[in-house]
């Protein structure tokens, strides 16, 4: 509950948000993603919850980055917008 | 541009009304608000009831463990088996069985790594660090009731061992250690022990999923302890489930369904 | 201005971030052409409001729920007002659910889109809405 620490992190993520969503090159957005989520992570074991921050760390930053890059494998790597 | 006006639209208006509810919630961190504390006057709340009687009901201190495979234990089940229901609908939509399944034609049709000593640093890495991952995951299973942790965290570990096998080398390699046969044989069975757990009950004259009748059978004194084992042979179930689908649904969209090739 | 500012937003700056993480998510799963992209957008929406359900169980200087290992003594000590030093459990377990069935679903979305891949070839929106015209054009 720190609260300077908490801002920090807030602006991070809508930061990150806007950068992953607006890359041209789909594999850096799907890099970024993976930033995301270690940050939602962090912010978690901060507020306390330290169940749902581990849970995070492995599925929301580890497999689900895993399962973007293995789909941008197979399809195009570019996007148009 | 249709999209993106129409799309501006939408978003300022939820925004807006979103935003003007926000000024009515209680401060950030209050420990007298609704959610944690119940209304003046009122009934104590669940989370207060939790943390009092937790530890005397079910002698498990992690608090959310109790509260999600014993209190809450009926959500969990459920839970658990639309993991297995996603699985089986990737296994649906992708899989491609028999002599017509070949490789995805693609940018990168084949194996595009050139050359094995580019293999060596990854190839490694990843071989010393499977059994050291798999042992922790073991652990944060078994461990769950003391410290953070639980099925569903160490199971996600679990699957993303296999994952780090297959980056390791080829798909083939985590598919000769755990066969397409084997993992889905698990998930059913991971489903199977946790609804077992809340039939047991049923035959023995009481509620489904009541674990405090198992003491009879578990051989423990007092129905706390019978709680608190049945909750870890629920979380091994949760957590065979979960690994099973984690490497299969890695394995059907890594390649196209075919499972020959992938990352 | 200043007072809009301090009397509004600033005991509930979280929940607004909250909320334009949200927005964020909501535009670009309409606004976006690429399908990767609307599924990341739906992801981002996902997370921001799992995260607006854990912050609502935080407790100003409490611990986390894991009691220590002589928790019985503790039990034993425990007045009615203790149970404010323990961050709240419930949206905890109702979130982890949450997750996992999240990334689930969101491993279902992608295989769609291969499919779709394999059979138009791109992933675009707009391309892909000519070629469906084009397909039914010809019937």
């Amino acid at each position: 509950m720190i609260l300077s620490f908490d801002i920090i992190i807030l602006l991070f993520l809508v930061v990150a948000a806007l950068i992953a969503l607006n890359v041209r090159d789909l594999l850096s957005a799907a890099v970024i993603f993976g930033i995301f989520g270690f940050l939602i992570c962090l912010l978690w074991a901060e507020m306390g919850a330290v169940d749902v921050a581990f849970t995070e760390a492995t599925v929301g930053a580890g497999v689900s980055t895993v399962l973007f890059i293995a789909t941008i494998l197979n399809t195009r790597r570019k996007s148009s917008d | 541009m249709n999209a993106k006006i129409f799309a501006s639209i939408a978003v300022a208006i939820t925004g807006a009304v979103l935003l003007y509810g926000v000024s009515d919630f209680p401060t950030f961190g209050d420990p007298r608000s609704p959610a944690s504390a119940g209304v003046e006057g009122g009934a104590p709340s669940a989370s207060q009831y939790y943390i009092n009687e937790s530890y005397g009901d079910t002698k498990v201190p992690n608090l959310v463990t109790s509260v999600l495979a014993d209190y809450r234990g009926y959500d969990t089940l459920f839970e658990t088996v639309v993991v297995f229901a996603a699985g089986m609908a990737i296994f649906a939509i992708l899989r491609v069985v028999g002599k017509e399944a070949k490789q995805p034609t693609g940018p990168r049709a084949g194996s595009s790594i050139d050359g094995d000593h580019q293999r060596i640093i990854v190839g490694t890495t990843c071989r010393l660090a499977v059994p050291v991952v798999q042992i922790f995951a073991l652990y944060v299973v078994a461990h769950g009731h003391h410290s953070p942790g639980g099925g569903f965290q160490g199971g996600v570990m679990l699957g993303a061992s296999f994952i780090l096998i297959a980056l390791a080398g080829n798909l083939d390699d985590a598919l000769t250690r755990l066969s397409e046969k084997a993992y889905l044989s698990l998930a059913a069975i991971g489903i199977m022990i946790y609804a077992g757990f809340g039939v047991l009950p049923q035959l023995l004259g009481k509620n489904f999923l009541d674990y405090g009748v198992l003491e009879k059978i578990l051989f423990t004194d007092g129905p706390e302890m019978a709680r608190s084992h049945s909750m870890l042979g629920v979380e091994i179930g949760v957590a065979l489930t979960v690994m099973s689908i984690m490497f299969a649904i890695f394995a059907n969209l890594s390649t196209r369904g075919t499972l020959k090739g992938g990352l | 201005m200043a007072d809009f500012f301090f009397n509004t937003v600033k005991p509930h700056f979280n929940f607004w971030i909250y909320v334009i993480l949200m927005m964020i998510g909501l535009w670009s799963l309409i606004a976006k052409n690429n399908l990767i992209k609307k599924m990341m957008g739906l992801a981002i929406f996902q997370t921001a409001i799992i995260l607006f359900y854990v912050s609502l169980g935080v407790k100003d200087g409490a611990t986390i729920p894991v009691l220590e290992h002589y928790g019985a003594e503790r039990a034993a000590l425990i007045s009615d007002s203790s149970a404010d030093a323990i961050v709240n459990p419930v949206p905890h377990v109702l979130m982890l659910t949450a997750i996992v069935v999240g990334v689930a679903t969101l491993g279902v979305a992608l295989a769609l889109c291969q499919m779709i891949f394999k059979e138009f070839d791109t992933l675009e929106e707009d391309e892909l809405l000519r070629k469906i015209k084009a397909l039914h054009d010809d019937d």
